[in-house]
Order: C-alpha cells, then sequence, then structure tokens
C-alpha cells in the first residue's frame, strides 16, 4: 500500500481531502458574512451587494491552511518529537545564557532610560507616543494584570469584573479632585483604599461561591458599577464623563499646568512640552508596577501568600488546617482591588477625563487575558503578555504602510481586537499554561527548584 | 494498656453524644455514641456505608449532625462544643486535624511549603496578621524559623527529608499519604483524625505507616483513625469502635472485638455455619 | 392591572429568547464545563445570517409571503450558526479539552472579542435597520398583543418541545445525558463523546440563532456588538436558573425577561440590568447553586 520509505502518499491523500473539506466549510462558514456585504444606500435602505474575491480568498485561505497544516506542518512536529524522544534530550536544559539569567536586571535597567531614549531618538514630539501609547499604556496593562494575578493566579479565585476596582479607582480621584480640590498624592492611597473597601464590601456576600458562580456574579457587579457611573449623572454626569480632572504633580513642588508659577518646564528653563509630562507619568506608573511586584513578591512568602496559594490548590484541605477561607479570599479580592484603585487613579490622572467607557467588560476580559496567558502566578510571564498583547495592538495602530498594500480604504485599527482575539486564541492552543507555565516555590530546604506547572492548580473559581 | 503512659486514670478528649447525620431521608448516622480517650489510638471500623466518613466529617465540621453533641476536651480543661465550630475553628481552636480519605495535598506547592501552610495560624499571628512581617520585625523572622525546624522535624520523622524541595504532587502514593499526615500533625493537635491512613500502601509501607501512628501517639497526640486494613487496625489501636449501617455495634480492645459474634456478622453478613461452608467452598478453590 | 399584563406579556416574549440562549450555555456547561462565552455572539451570528437572508430573499423574490421568509430566515441561520459552532468547537476548544481549565475559558472569551470584531470588519460597525416584518396587533381590552410576540412565544414552544423530545427521548439525548454525567464512562460503555459534544454545540448554535432571527424581527435592528448584553442576560439566566439545568435555563430566561420588563415598567428604565444583576446576587447568595440547580453536596 503506501510506500513508508517515501513522503507518505497516503498522507497526501489525506491533507488534499482535509483541505477540501475546509474549503467547503469555510465557504459555507463565510458565504453569508464575507460573500454579501450589507450596506446603507443613500435613501438610508438597507441593500446588499456580492464579494466573491474576498469569499474566494477566505476559502482558498482555509483549504490552503488546512492542506499544508495536515500535509507538512503536523508531521514535521511529530517527526522532531520523536526525534527528540529517540535521543533522550530533555526540553528543558538547565543551562541558562547570560541574558537568560539577568533578564530582570536588563528589563529595569531598560525601563529606567527609555523615555531618554526615546527622547533622544525620535526628539520630543515623536517620544510622546512612545512614552504615552505604548510606555505608559502597557505598564497600566501591566499593573492591573499584577493586581488581578493576585486574585486570579494566587488565589485562584475567577474574577471576571475586575475593572469595576479600576473604575472605582478612576472616578475616586476625578470625583475628589474635581469637587474638594485634593491632589494626585492624597487620592492615590485613597482610591486604593476605596476600591479595597469595595472589594471587601462585593466580596464578603459572594466569595462563598464555588468557581463558575463566582465568576458571573463578579461580571454582573462590574457591569453594575459601570450602570450606576452611566445613570447616576448627578454624580458622575452620566456618559459625558468628567473632564478637565487635575493633573499630577511632583509632590506638589513643580505642576505641570501651563499656567502655574512653578511650572516644570519654567522652572527649569526648558521650552513648553508636554513631553515632561509623560515622563513623569511614565516614572510614576513603572514606581506603581514596581511596588505592585514587590508586595506580591513579598506576599507570596508571608503566611497569607502562603494560604492563598494552597487555596487555589485544594480549598477543603486549607479549612481542614484551621485557615479561614472567607477571610483569605477577602484579603486576596481587597489586595488585588487595591491595586486596581491604584492604577485607576493614575489612569484618570493621566487621561484628565473618565467615562464610564473605559470600564466595560472587554477591559475585564483582557486583563483576565493577559493575566492566564502570560502564566498565572509568573510576574514575568504576565509582563511580557502585557507588552505582546497591548504593545501587539498598539503597533497596528502604527501600520500605515500596510494602505500601501490593502489601499487607501485599510484602516488596520479596525483589525486591532480581531487580531487580538484570535492571538489570545492561538496563543491558548499552543500555551494553555501560557508563557511562563512553572512556579517558584516561596520557601525551600536545600535548593529552590521551580515547580512545573502540571502540578499546579488552577483554582475552583 | 498502652506502654509508656502514665498510671493515671486517662480522661476522655472526645465525646459523642447521641449523634444522628440524615441526608434526605437516608439516616446516615443514627444515635451513634463513643468517646475517645487522651494518649490513646482509637479505631473507627465497619462495612462500607457504615458511616464511618460523615462521623469523621461530623467531628471535623465538615458537617453539621442533625442532631447530638460532640465535646472535645482540650489539655487545658477547656471544652469545645465542635458541632457549634465551623470547620476551620475545630482545628484552629479546639486542636483537631484530619487527612482524607482521598488524598488532599496542595499538589502544585513543594513538600516543605505544604507543611508551612499548615502552621498559617501560628505565622500569621507571629506576622501580626502580615503587617509586622512585611515591615520585618524580628518575632516574625524567629517565628519563621521555628516554623521551619517543626517542619524539618515532621519531614524526618515521615522520612520526607530528602524530598522537602519537590512538588507535592510528585511524590509516590506512600509518601503522599505520610505528606498528608506530617502537614496535619504541624497544625499542633491533640487530637488527629485519620481516615483510611494505609488505604493502597503495600505491606512495607504499611508498617512504617504503624511506627509512625505510635510514635506520634506516644508523643501525646490521641488518634483516632478510620482503617479497612485490620493488620493495621489490630496492631496499633488500643480501643476499637464498630459501626454497622450508622450505629454503634461493638466497642471495645481489639481483642474483645475481634471476637464479637456481631462484628463477624456484620462485617460477613452470615451465620456462623454459613461462614463455614463458605470457607470450605473456598478451600474447594470454587466461587 | 391591564398595564401589569401588557408588561408581563413584554417580559414573557423578550424571557423567551433569553431562554433559548440560555440553553446554550447551560448545555455546554453541563457536558463540558465550560463557560462558553462566544455563545452570545453566536446568537449575533444567528441574527446576521438571518438579517443578510431577509435583504436577498426580498430583494429577489418581491412580494415573498412572511411566513415563509420567516421560515428560511430562521432556517438559514440554525444551518450557518450551527457550522460555524462546530468549527468553534472542533478548532478553538477540542484542543484544549482536558487541559487547564481556564484555558478554554480564555479562547472562549477571545473568540466572542474575534467574532463580533469579525462582523464588525465584514458588515461594517453601523446598526442595521430592517423593515416591519409582522406589524398586526391585535386588542384585548387595553392589553395590546403584537402577533411577533405571539410568534416569538409559539415557535420557542414549539423548539422547546422538539428540544425536549431529542434530549429525554432519544439515542442522542441518552448519550448527551450520559456523557453530561461521566464522560470517561460514557467513553467507555461506547458512547461517541466528540460526536456528542460537537452534536451539542450544534443544537445550542441552533436554538441560539432562532433566537437571534426573533430578536432582529422583534427590534427590528442588528448590530455586531448585540452578541455581548444579549449573551450576559442569557448566561445570567443560566446560572439563576441552576447551570446545567435544561428547565432551569427557560425558567430563568423567563425570569429575567420578566424582572426587565417590570422593573422598567414601575422602577426606572436606567436601571433594569442591575436590577437584572442585583437579583441574579441575591439569589445566588441565598441559593448558591441557582433557582433548579443541583444542591451541591461538598465531596469531602
Amino acid at each position: 500500500m503506501a510506500n513508508p520509505i517515501e513522503t507518505n502518499p497516503g498522507g497526501m491523500a489525506k491533507a488534499v481531502r482535509e483541505g477540501v473539506f475546509a474549503g467547503i466549510i469555510a465557504f459555507f462558514m463565510f458565504l453569508l458574512y464575507v460573500g454579501i456585504e450589507t450596506y446603507q444606500d443613500i435613501n438610508n435602505a438597507l441593500v446588499w451587494r456580492t464579494r466573491w474575491e474576498l469569499l474566494a480568498v477566505f476559502v482558498a485561505v482555509a483549504a490552503i491552511g488546512r492542506f499544508l497544516t495536515v500535509g507538512f506542518i503536523k508531521p514535521h512536529i511529530d517527526r522532531r518529537k520523536l526525534n527528540k524522544a529517540k535521543s533522550g534530550v530533555l526540553e528543558i536544559s538547565d543551562k541558562k545564557s547570560f541574558f537568560h539569567r539577568h533578564f530582570l536586571k536588563f528589563a529595569l535597567v531598560f525601563l529606567l532610560v527609555y523615555p531618554f531614549l526615546s527622547l533622544l531618538i525620535v526628539g520630543k514630539q515623536g517620544s510622546l507616543k512612545y512614552v504615552d501609547n505604548f510606555g505608559i499604556q502597557i505598564l497600566i496593562y501591566v499593573m492591573l494584570a499584577w493586581g488581578l494575578n493576585i486574585v486570579v493566579g494566587l488565589a485562584g479565585l475567577l474574577d471576571l469584573g475586575y475593572v469595576a476596582f479600576y473604575a472605582v479607582g478612576a472616578y475616586s480621584y476625578a470625583l475628589l479632585s474635581s469637587y474638594f480640590g485634593l491632589s494626585f498624592w492624597v487620592l492615590l492611597p485613597l482610591s486604593g483604599i476605596f476600591a479595597a473597601l469595595w472589594g471587601i464590601m462585593l466580596g464578603f456576600p459572594v466569595l462563598r461561591l464555588r468557581g463558575d458562580y463566582l465568576a458571573i456574579v463578579t461580571l454582573a457587579f462590574g457591569e453594575i458599577i459601570r450602570l450606576v457611573l452611566i445613570n447616576w449623572t448627578v454624580v458622575t454626569k452620566g456618559t459625558f464623563g468628567i473632564a478637565g480632572i487635575a493633573k499630577a504633580s511632583v509632590f506638589g513642588i513643580w505642576s505641570f499646568d501651563v499656567g502655574a508659577p512653578n511650572n516644570f518646564a519654567k522652572v527649569f528653563g526648558l521650552a513648553s512640552s508636554s513631553v515632561y509630562y509623560k515622563i513623569f507619568l511614565f516614572y510614576v506608573i513603572l514606581a506603581l508596577c514596581l511596588l505592585t511586584a514587590y508586595v506580591t513578591i513579598r506576599l507570596r512568602r508571608m503566611p497569607i501568600g502562603r494560604a492563598w496559594e494552597a487555596l487555589r490548590e485544594d480549598e477543603i484541605a486549607c479549612r481542614s488546617l484551621g485557615i479561614n477561607t472567607v477571610a483569605t479570599k477577602l484579603t486576596a479580592f481587597a489586595t488585588g482591588a487595591m491595586f486596581g484603585g491604584f492604577a485607576g487613579s493614575f489612569f484618570a490622572a493621566r487621561q484628565g477625563f473618565v467615562s464610564p467607557e473605559s470600564f466595560v467588560f472587554l477591559e475585564s476580559a483582557v486583563i483576565l487575558a493577559i493575566v492566564v496567558l502570560g502564566g498565572m502566578g509568573s510576574l514575568t510571564g504576565i509582563a511580557i503578555a502585557a507588552v505582546v498583547m497591548v504593545g501587539g495592538t498598539e503597533v497596528l495602530r502604527e501600520m500605515s504602510f500596510l494602505k500601501l498594500v490593502f489601499g487607501p480604504d485599510f484602516t488596520p485599527e479596525l483589525y486591532r481586537m480581531l487580531l487580538f482575539g484570535l492571538a489570545m486564541i492561538i496563543v491558548m492552543l499552543f500555551k494553555p499554561r501560557g508563557f511562563v507555565g512553572s512556579r517558584e516555590p516561596t520557601a525551600f530546604l536545600k535548593e529552590r527548584r521551580a515547580v512545573s506547572g502540571s502540578f499546579t492548580k488552577e483554582g475552583h473559581g | 494498656m498502652a506502654p509508656g503512659t502514665t498510671a493515671m486514670v486517662k480522661d476522655t478528649i472526645l465525646k459523642v453524644d447521641h449523634l444522628s447525620m440524615k441526608f434526605g431521608g437516608l439516616m446516615a448516622i443514627n444515635d451513634l455514641s463513643l468517646e475517645a480517650k487522651r494518649g490513646e489510638i482509637t479505631a473507627l471500623i465497619g462495612p462500607n456505608g457504615a458511616g464511618k466518613t460523615t462521623v469523621f466529617n461530623c467531628i471535623t465540621g465538615f458537617y453539621k449532625p442533625t442532631m447530638g453533641m460532640i465535646t472535645l476536651k482540650r489539655k487545658t480543661g477547656k471544652e469545645f462544643l465542635l458541632e457549634r465550630l465551623k470547620d476551620f475553628e475545630i482545628t484552629k481552636h479546639a486542636g483537631v486535624a484530619r487527612t482524607f480519605q482521598n488524598i488532599r495535598l496542595f499538589s502544585g506547592l513543594t513538600v516543605l511549603e505544604n507543611l508551612l501552610v499548615a502552621q498559617h495560624n501560628a505565622l500569621m499571628r507571629a506576622s501580626g496578621y502580615t503587617i509586622l512581617g512585611l515591615l520585618g520585625s524580628p518575632a516574625y523572622k524567629r517565628a519563621v524559623e521555628a516554623s521551619i525546624e517543626k517542619a524539618t522535624y515532621w519531614l524526618e520523622k515521615a522520612d520526607l527529608i530528602d524530598r522537602a524541595d519537590d512538588p507535592a504532587g510528585d511524590l509516590p502514593y506512600g509518601a503522599q499519604r505520610r505528606l498528608e499526615i506530617a502537614r496535619a500533625m504541624c497544625t499542633g493537635p491533640e487530637l488527629l483524625c485519620l481516615d483510611e491512613p494505609a488505604a493502597g500502601l503495600n505491606p512495607k509501607e504499611s508498617l512504617t505507616l504503624n511506627t509512625l501512628l505510635r510514635s506520634i501517639r506516644d508523643e501525646g497526640t490521641s488518634l483516632l483513625l478510620i482503617e479497612h486494613d485490620m493488620s493495621v487496625v489490630m496492631e496499633i489501636s488500643d480501643h476499637v469502635v464498630v459501626l454497622e449501617y450508622g450505629q454503634k455495634i461493638s466497642d471495645g480492645t481489639p481483642d474483645h472485638v475481634k471476637n464479637d459474634p456481631k462484628v463477624i456478622a456484620a462485617y460477613l453478613g452470615v451465620e456462623d455455619e454459613e461462614l463455614e461452608q463458605i470457607e470450605e467452598q473456598l478451600e474447594g478453590g470454587k466461587v | 392591572m391591564d398595564y401589569f399584563i401588557q408588561q408581563l406579556i413584554n417580559g414573557l416574549t423578550l424571557g423567551s429568547i433569553y431562554g433559548l440562549v440560555a440553553i446554550g450555555y447551560t448545555m455546554v456547561y453541563g457536558i463540558i464545563g465550560m463557560i462558553n462565552f462566544a455563545h452570545g455572539d453566536i446568537f449575533m451570528l444567528g441574527g446576521f445570517a438571518a438579517l443578510i437572508v431577509f435583504l436577498i430573499l426580498t430583494s429577489l423574490f418581491a412580494g415573498i409571503p412572511v411566513a415563509i421568509l420567516l421560515l428560511v430566515m430562521l432556517l438559514v441561520g440554525m444551518l450557518v450558526t450551527g457550522l460555524w459552532n462546530w468549527t468553534i468547537e472542533r478548532v478553538a476548544y477540542r484542543p484544549l479539552r482536558g487541559s487547564f481549565r481556564l484555558a478554554p475559558l480564555i479562547t472562549a472569551i477571545g473568540m466572542s472579542i474575534a467574532l463580533s470584531n469579525f462582523i464588525q470588519v465584514t458588515q461594517g460597525p453601523r446598526n442595521k435597520p430592517i423593515p416591519q416584518l409582522v406589524s398586526d396587533t391585535y386588542h384585548i381590552g387595553e392589553i395590546t398583543i403584537s402577533l411577533k410576540q405571539l410568534l416569538i412565544v409559539a415557535i420557542t414552544a414549539v423548539l422547546l418541545f422538539v428540544f425536549w423530545y431529542i434530549v429525554n427521548k432519544t439515542p442522542l439525548g441518552r448519550a448527551q445525558r450520559a456523557t453530561e454525567q461521566d464522560r470517561k464512562m460514557a467513553a467507555l460503555l461506547g458512547v461517541d463523546v466528540d460526536r456528542t459534544i460537537s452534536v451539542t454545540f450544534i443544537m445550542g448554535a441552533a436554538l441560539a440563532a432562532v433566537a437571534g432571527g426573533m430578536y432582529l424581527m422583534y427590534y427590528g435592528v442588528a448590530s455586531f456588538n448585540d452578541g455581548f448584553i444579549p449573551g450576559v442576560k442569557a448566561f445570567t439566566a443560566a446560572v439563576l436558573g441552576g447551570i446545567g439545568s435544561l428547565p432551569g435555563a427557560v425558567l430563568g430566561g423567563l425570569l429575567i425577561g420578566l424582572i426587565e420588563s417590570l422593573w422598567s415598567a414601575y422602577f426606572s428604565i436606567e436601571y433594569k440590568d442591575v436590577a437584572t444583576f442585583a437579583i441574579l446576587a441575591i439569589v445566588l447568595i441565598f441559593k448558591p447553586t441557582g433557582i433548579l440547580g443541583r444542591p451541591e453536596v461538598e465531596k469531602v
């Protein structure tokens, strides 16, 4: 029958069959949504036209993709696995490169010089984009994901409404600074405390729920807070949002308000530019991130942190050891919420404007995705995931050269979330435990060895 | 009875009075009373479905009994009504620790970490509920050292010291059983409840377990255990209680229980004459 | 009183739609223990399929009878979304079965984001209005019942009956129930588990597609982000009724529909969703497994 030495013709036939099958499936899947375009004509009536070329592209991509996967990629991967197994080489090698060992130090130094580096390379006007859109944007998500990591990654509680605490922090700053004129440095800790209190208030009744019930209730709370922000117009101005929120100052010494006598640029005799404020904010959020990381690392080695991880592994065993699981869950919830609150007040100070639009479920989903994609519990992995996912979608905004390829109508931003969603799926399929799947033990007798991800559990909720 | 204990009359550590537990229409435990003495190993035996684990779950607070009273008396003389406490309070305040029939370890934590989690309450207090610990108080550092020492002590006793830094999920089955016992001991209990500690062990492991349990008793912790392995029960128990259909059918020393006709009938479900017949058939190689 | 009955009817109509979508959530959860976050977007795809079929048929065959039009809209929607959900399960969920529990949840969320943005990209971000399909109304005293409301309730009832029959009376339903109880054991006894799960996804999608088509007919408009809010509400309904329980999903759907319309009528329309979610939280706090959910006995 099939010749085992040659490139397996039976396999080829199978690949062709699968490819044709995939093409047929794709044809029917995309026939209506891609093959037909609905649009409104001049009379505002909905009409349709066909797009057969685009449909053909979709079908071809599906068919050829499937053909290549079955015919070439999969056999290749299998062969490689087989060879590896034969030669007896384990996938993990103990020797790490110099760069790998000192990765964290390099990363930190890079972050510290990043704003100046971008000033040097692209100048003041160009840096705005790199410092703000990339630097600050990514670091906000790093901080949020690290905060949520305490709840989901360590304590194993699935929270789908984390954005609620972000909102509480942002509105605490926006409202208290506009109504009472309090400064950023007073409100930053206050916002964290408010968010933590909300975490306790919301957490107390629901934390005895298990698993997916907890997930849906946290989602519901997230939506409730957003809806209240929309509808309680007297205080929150509803969907219009709160604008003109005061900027943060350098501990009250130098201000970034243009008219102020102690304006930062004026004091130092620099040409006026908004880039100084962005650079200042960059360092603020960097400091907040480092604080989050420091507290997380310290807490993990404290009894409370170990109890969180134990809770993720087995709640019943925790109770049998005399651990008050409700209190333990509440502290995880409140600590996570607190960091969300810090990030929120920073967000308000950075934007100068908050509205309920910024606190939709999608944000919670993105933050959760970053935590899981990074590898639950691993700070490094989560930071990498934030850079890849948030930075990746930001890069897409910049790809104006794509217009040359796809024509002037092509707006890459439109594809941002589509690609984000697809990336989430693809990363999970290839790395279900995230980028960093192993866990660092918090104590050791003789030597510290990372615990493989296959032993850790993901919590009951 | 047991060697090495003082000659004074042993007082009761655990007293179960008229305990009943109903699941829907099913009476899992029916008016059960039993006692466990301080410094003894009390075994709870009975056929499958007799309600042994249910009794355990009532004692350790995982179930709330329908009726009855469970009293635990600590060394200090302080008494606790266990049916009124929450499960974690029973361990925390009343000094009762337990293991599970299906081993429940924190499999992603290392062996050492498992034992440190068990010392949660003591460490929490020492760390000033985390705040002093975050500030790096010396008292907390001392407490951490003490906790690692305690863990090391139990690791040595349970013969796990070489695996201290491995994930608990990586241990072989027998070692996991011993780790679960060591972990329970790290909570500093006065009464240790073991749910089938010898299940799934080979004869050699079973022997090591017997030694471990005896030494736990000799160090002053009372034990209550559910066991199917009669070699373990008869070997190490000071006192045996037999359950059937949620009721006590026999209570006394291992020898007394072994010869109690009610117990034999309960286990084999047949009268003595029939038993002989069955034995004959077995020897004949049928069945 | 009339006003109350009027709201009751509106609530039942909406509740039927939520109930149909909720069944998909609850079935998938029951059989593989996963929250299929993309299910709301499947509902949206069903609505869009109906919309596009509507446009094509009305422009090619002017004067086509409404009954046939509606039937074709719903049928095509069922087929297309069934195919989508089958493919999604094959590509995105099946490889992760038995893996880390949060992984399929994350792919489902990713799928939800991808699907709604796919429609946004291919069909545009604007709302798509269509003319009234059925506009007859009946008056009983002060109460107004529209034909489309009757249709929605009737179609839901018929589908529920068919669905109930499949689950309870056919070998396929038996395989589904067996897989739900114990997947490994079912596989050992010769149930084709993969196929059963695939069929479950197709059935859930078909019901959601009908709901999507009826939603379009009821409100006369479709939008790419229609999947989220109804999806979350349907999921809320499934949890409220007791996730995993089929009658629970329908009951939960009807309850959510009623709460929504009664709250809008008597309190404030702005806070109707707050009321829905608050009632969910309260029910779960007092009855953690939902109204018809099996009480969870903690296995120690």
